[in-house]
């Protein structure tokens, strides 16, 4: 809000978890207050509601609780996005709620996140939910992961309490796949660490969460070597200025799509080069990702939404079979083995059948259970399912956009499942 | 070749993709067009996504009749410049039928009788996707909106079973009879919006510029004096140098004291600004839970 020029400014979108009582909504609150993105109104909202319950100061928590029945009961039962921005970064932050129950929000929010932010509470410790959460931001492979160890205040701004939160969390995400953690003890309710640097914690050298943030390297996150478009729609503008106009719409999914590479169209496997690509702000001469573009190709290829444009020498995989890692999200029923269900993937639609259930994963310690294989409500497990037409994918590991499916219910329509492919 | 993209572009690229996803996943989607720059930049980034064949669905107007003249004006120069198709429901004939009862008193508005035009021209015109320029940002329960809104077959929202939405994979499947709402520009804050409709040179209503108008104060807020309006004895009009930071009905647009009278102004005012742009509209006032009432119902 302080800044006036943000045009060079890049967008972070970050996740938080964490349990019920270990204060995510006032981090955010105090995120949001000290950043100075919260409006006087919305500030006087809150105070007036804080007094009518009779709670001792501002409760920033209640920023974030948006229907009515979370106001009610005190929690959050929906993710809810909020907004803030610095002078460096423009922010979206997905906020989840805690509870078990509430996995697929949580592995929701996760999805799109450059940045996980994990909360502990400083008095408990490593705690069952935060084992949850740090797996669940693994299987999504978030980038990045911040360990907050928040309420420092109530134990003294120990540095031993600090550290013995750390040693133990490091030893269990060892067998996790985070690339890059990080570990901040903080304040949310008091500020410490947040946006300002704590005075009562001096032995800390590390960054406040707010200079984190900021800085921590995110233009690596997409995949910028393997090229992957898939086609949205044809664009054809059937008048005399654009005759034979035949556009390709699509957001590029991986890689850089430059004027003159020769690429191939899946499922056809017909070659050619890129001619143009174009914008409504006039043709450019490289795409990537996240960028919505419209390729023009020299020769005219039956081509249509669904497709997928890749560069001759650079192949995704093609197949019907496809292993995922599937969060069950369906609460009226378990994913049925030998179940059909709409698949979808990238722009592509098929329909798929369930064939194996490998194994159900206990999201509380990575456990691989072989007998009880009923994926129910928040579940996770290992599947093989298989479509009615070849899918273009990479593993998610490789690329998060081609590596992920959804399932929807044909009865329903509901999106009952979220997967990763392996 | 530097391969980064600033927020803005990257804000205008995730909303190109959700209308082109609209286009192909629905048979017959509509643009709610308000007039406000929210709907504006929405229609705009139709234009880009679909450049250079035209944008695929018409703008859906509803005319509560008592908008500001301004705004009829820019609309229809809108609709000409970019060659797009243009349907008016009225409000005004829904009252006229007997559907629903004009509300009484000093803060009789039409906002709310919108709701049954707005509903009984998506049935009309069987449109199956209805986009609007509704904002993560602007209220608390529009946090918790998905881009891709489902709507039952009395186009009320239910905000405790929403589909979840993950990646950017969009499900716009439906039951025959029920619709979506689809929400493009979700993820834009006001100021994102003001700063893109600089950068991009869009010319907006001159009614978010400052100029002087006839106003009156009514529970500290700021009124355009118009004819549909009833004021009580104590409310005096006075001329007052101000603009509007969002574009409704007369009857509940707030205005505010300023001198920005250009875009460039305007994003000083709202990066300094502590206040929030729907801290302007009294229909958000009438209760701590006014919208999400409102959405429920099947309001925008």
């Amino acid at each position: 809000m302080s800044q006036i020029k943000l045009t060079s400014t890049e967008l972070l979108r970050f996740t938080t978890a964490g349990s019920v009582d270990d204060g995510k909504s006032t981090l955010i609150g105090r995120l949001l207050y000290d950043s100075k993105s919260i409006f006087q109104d919305q500030y006087e909202d809150i105070e007036r509601i804080s007094a009518r319950r009779g709670e001792e100061g501002v409760n920033l928590a209640l920023l974030t609780d948006g229907l009515k029945a979370e106001r009610e009961q005190g929690i959050t039962i929906d993710v809810a996005y909020r907004y803030f921005s610095t002078p460096k970064r423009k922010f979206i932050i997905a906020d989840t709620p805690g509870h078990i129950q509430y996995t697929r929000n949580m592995v929701t929010g996760a999805s799109t996140a450059n940045v996980a932010l994990l909360l502990i509470d400083a008095r408990l410790g490593v705690g069952e939910q935060t084992r949850r959460h740090a797996i669940i931001a693994s299987l999504l492979q978030i980038p990045h992961v911040v360990v907050c160890v928040n309420k420092m205040d109530l134990v003294d701004f120990s540095e031993d309490v600090f550290n013995d939160i750390h040693d133990d969390f490091e030893s269990f995400a060892a067998k996790l796949d985070i690339v890059d953690f990080h570990f901040i003890p903080i304040s949310a309710l008091k500020g410490d660490n947040v946006v300002d640097r704590s005075k009562n914690m001096l032995w800390y050298e590390g960054p406040t969460l707010m200079y984190y943030l900021e800085n921590v390297h995110i233009a690596s996150d997409h995949n910028f070597i393997d090229c992957r478009f898939p086609v949205q729609n044809v664009i054809r503008p059937y008048n005399d200025e654009f005759h034979d106009y035949r556009g390709y719409a699509g957001r590029v999914a991986g890689g850089i799509f430059k004027v003159g590479d020769d690429v191939m169209v899946l499922p056809s496997g017909f070659t050619s080069k890129i001619e143009k690509i174009d914008t409504f702000d006039g043709p450019i001469e490289g795409a990537f990702p996240p960028m919505s573009v419209t390729i023009l190709l020299e020769d005219d290829i039956d081509i249509s939404r669904g497709d997928m444009i890749v560069r001759v020498n650079n192949h995704p995989q093609t197949g019907q079979d496809i292993d995922v890692m599937l969060c069950w999200f369906d609460n009226n029923k378990p994913l049925q083995l030998r179940g059909k269900y709409t698949i979808r993937h990238t722009t592509q639609e098929a329909r798929c059948i369930v064939n194996e259930i490998r194994y159900k994963l206990d999201i509380n310690t990575l456990h691989r259970n072989l007998e009880d294989t009923e994926l129910r409500m928040n579940d996770m497990g290992r599947v093989v399912l298989r479509s009615t037409k070849p899918l273009f994918y990479d593993s998610y590991k490789q690329n998060r956009i081609t590596g992920s499916i959804i399932l929807i219910d044909e009865g329903t329509n509901n999106t009952v499942a979220a997967g990763m492919i392996i | 070749m530097n391969y980064h993209i600033n927020h803005l572009k990257e804000l205008e690229s995730e909303s190109i993709f959700l209308l082109r996803e609209v286009a192909s996943q629905f048979q017959n989607p509509v643009i709610l067009f308000s007039g406000g720059k929210d709907s504006i930049l929405m229609t705009y980034l139709a234009v880009k996504a679909f450049y250079p064949a035209k944008v695929p669905f018409p703008l859906l107007h509803i005319d509560t009749g008592h908008n500001f003249p301004e705004t009829l004006e820019y609309r229809d120069q809108l609709v000409e410049k970019y060659g797009l198709s243009l349907i008016v429901g009225f409000v005004q004939e829904a009252i006229d039928k007997g559907f629903v009862t004009e509300e009484r008193g000093v803060n009789a508005s039409r906002n709310a009788l919108q709701t049954y035009t707005l509903l009984d021209e998506l049935e009309k015109g069987k449109y199956d996707a209805a986009m609007g320029g509704g904002r993560r940002d602007e209220e608390k329960a529009r946090a918790k909106e998905r881009f891709f809104s489902h709507r039952d077959e009395f186009g009320q929202w239910d905000p405790k079973n929403q589909r979840p939405e993950l990646w950017n994979l969009f499900n716009g499947r439906k039951h025959l009879g029920e619709h979506f709402r689809i929400f493009p520009i979700s993820n834009w804050t006001e100021l994102d919006v003001w700063q893109y409709l600089a950068s991009e040179k869009v010319p907006l209503p001159n009614l978010y510029f400052s100029h002087k108008r006839k106003v009156f104060e009514r529970d500290g807020m700021l009124l355009a004096d118009n004819e549909h309006m009833s004021k009580k004895p104590s409310e005096i009009v006075f001329e007052e140098v101000i603009r509007c930071r969002t574009i409704g009905d007369m009857t509940c647009t707030g205005v505010w004291r300023s001198t920005a009278s250009s875009v460039e102004e305007i994003i000083a005012e709202v990066a300094t600004t502590r206040m929030t742009e729907r801290g302007g509209r009294s229909d958000d006032k009438r209760s701590e839970t006014a919208m999400e009432d409102r959405k429920k119902q099947g309001y925008f």
